[in-house]
């Protein structure tokens, strides 16, 4: 049997699909005549539908992002540590929506689902989604859904862009836009990463110019050495010095080509993973998106003008020890929004987990979030009562 | 501490309704939380310490996490607010002459407290008791206080003097009451806080 699960999660979700039929024009030119997103709640809306939260994800993330999909789950959604029962997101205070952003592969509509003009897979025949067009998508779900304004909508790292998006297009619709580890556009070194991730998918010989499902196959080599990349760059030098050190599986060092060193064999085995978890084409489509996202670019890189016409109000968190959405970017943010005098709190983490960490049940980040998010909902029961 | 500091009680009156300050080092927001709700005042506070962060969002203060001694370029602009406020912070800083600028750089005006160090019983411990002096004010020894820049009032005024920065107004009080008359007679013998408000001075 089973473990019971743990007391302070939502337990067992059951993920819901809507399909939407008004055509979506994409910031790329091209069009979405149907889509479908698919995503999971968690509590309860109340009655004035004033404690919706939307939970916005990063760049391998999904609409799972709390609870199990069955008892017998090893592992819970990505951001349980945050989610749950009398956590940060508290799910009997507030109504969590979390979904799978267009382009993604977990349900909602990309390059791994049908395209009904061919009746085949999309492949790389999906457009390009950019963070504009996601939060495009994610108003009409909320349309969908009968949540008119959002309590706060919150994200880590590309999360966050999509937070400070739905900040600048859709002022009305948030009271609390909260943007974890995130930066108001990527850095030429973060742009060079996103580059060698997709020059590692591109050229596996499995990748067939994206249509590797054809094929029935998969671009596993390069989806390995993506992720090693991806999780090399996710933690900092402390980090790893911390988990690894020079330590080696066996007793003595091999002289050869196969794993010597403890870390070889955990970015192994990270990547091995991940190849059946998540799908090629969307790994490319969304660290283009995450390059492409700059909203400053049509203020002539003038952020605090990008932000000027937000009023929701912020929570800006970065980590220490964070070198690919450095504290220096989110301090950017604060700098634009305290230019244009919003209403704005900054916390800089003290943590060796490098970006990884906000996702990490790191105690003073959950209780800076826990002491933010209390304040929200203090003041929705306040109004409520 | 919950009831308002004497130094903050009397800086409240100094701050005009409706403005905008910028409290930096606000420790856990309790001048800009009663600023807000007393004088409809908005602004931001700097803080560096993690607990007082945690505890200004918990007032619902805006608070920004950094360190002072970095400087407030990476945020404000100039004349960004009506008063720049640093209480019982310009002793603990690593460079107060380049900070007391950079406040009239980003205010128009900048209030600031600090203990004062001229006080008798401080200059009485150092006199006679010959050792560096521990008081209500100044509650640290010597080696593990973070006041690394004490001064009197005498010097306050004299770096001022050489920043061309005007003193508008001088209040003195003790820790644990307000200002007593006979302190203005002497405030830098009978004053344990001393508290300024301050503007650049017209250069010719």
């Amino acid at each position: 049997m089973a473990n019971p699960l743990p007391s302070d999660s939502v337990g067992v979700v059951i993920p819901d699909t809507l399909q939407f039929d008004e055509p979506l024009t994409l910031d790329c030119g091209r069009t979405l005549n149907s889509y479908e997103l698919i995503y999971e709640t968690y509590g309860t809306l109340n009655e004035a539908r004033s404690n919706a939260i939307l939970i916005c994800h990063a760049l391998s993330g999904d609409h799972h992002a709390a609870g199990y999909h069955s008892i017998e789950d090893r592992k819970p959604g990505w951001w349980e540590s945050a989610i749950g029962p009398g956590k940060p997101i508290d799910t009997n205070r507030f109504f969590v929506v979390s979904l799978n952003n267009l382009g993604g592969c977990k349900g909602s509509t990309g390059p791994n689902t049908i395209n009904p003009a061919t009746n085949k897979q999309w492949g790389p025949d999906f457009p390009i989604v950019t963070v504009r067009d996601w939060v495009e998508s994610q108003a009409r779900l909320s349309d969908r859904l009968n949540i008119d304004r959002w309590c706060a909508i919150i994200g880590g790292s590309l999360g966050g862009m999509q937070v400070m998006q739905w900040a600048i297009d859709y002022p009305e619709r948030i009271d609390h836009a909260v943007i974890i580890a995130s930066a108001p556009n990527l850095t030429a070194q973060n742009i060079g990463f996103n580059e060698v991730v997709r020059q590692a998918l591109r050229t596996d010989p499995n990748f067939h110019d994206g249509h590797y499902y054809e094929h029935e196959t998969v671009p596993s080599g390069g989806m390995k050495i993506a992720r090693m990349l991806g999780h090399i760059t996710y933690l900092s030098d402390d980090a790893m010095r911390a988990k690894f050190g020079r330590e080696l599986r066996e007793e003595r060092i091999q002289y050869g080509y196969d794993v010597d060193f403890q870390v070889e064999s955990y970015l192994r085995y990270q990547g091995e993973s991940f190849v059946n978890k998540f799908d090629a084409n969307t790994y490319l489509l969304m660290t283009k998106s995450l390059d492409y996202f700059d909203p400053a670019d049509k203020h002539g890189g003038n952020l605090s003008e990008a932000l000027k016409g937000v009023t929701s109000k912020f929570l800006v968190i970065s980590f220490t020890s964070d070198w690919r959405f450095s504290p220096e970017r989110s301090r950017e943010i604060v700098k634009a929004l305290v230019d244009n005098d919003k209403t704005v709190s900054y916390a800089e983490i003290e943590a060796n987990h490098g970006h990884d960490a906000f996702l990490i049940p790191i105690p003073r980040y959950l209780e800076i979030f826990d002491a933010y998010m209390k304040r929200v909902a203090d003041k929705i029961e306040e109004i409520d009562a | 501490m919950s009831l308002l500091r004497p130094d903050l009680d009397i800086i409240s009156e100094w701050i005009a309704p409706n403005s905008r300050v910028l409290d930096l080092g606000c420790g856990d927001g309790t001048l800009l939380d009663s600023l807000q709700r007393q004088r409809n005042v908005d602004g931001y506070g700097l803080e560096i310490d993690p607990d007082n962060i945690e505890a200004c969002i918990k007032k619902g203060v805006n608070v920004i996490q950094s360190d002072l001694d970095a400087g407030l370029s990476d945020y404000f602009n100039d004349e960004s607010f009506d008063y720049v406020v640093m209480t019982q912070t310009l002793q603990a800083m690593n460079y107060p002459s380049r900070l007391l600028k950079e406040m009239l750089r980003v205010g128009k005006e900048g209030i600031v407290t600090f203990p004062n160090f001229g006080h008798w019983k401080s200059r009485l411990q150092i006199a006679i008791g010959g050792h560096m002096p521990v008081s209500r004010s100044l509650p640290n020894e010597w080696f593990n206080t973070p006041n690394i820049h004490l001064c009197t009032l005498n010097d306050f005024e004299t770096l001022c003097e050489r920043l061309d920065i005007v003193i508008l107004e001088r209040q003195v009080v003790d820790v644990s009451h307000r200002n007593r008359f006979i302190m203005n007679l002497w405030p830098n013998l009978l004053g344990e806080i001393a508290i300024y408000r301050f503007k650049c001075g017209v250069t010719i």
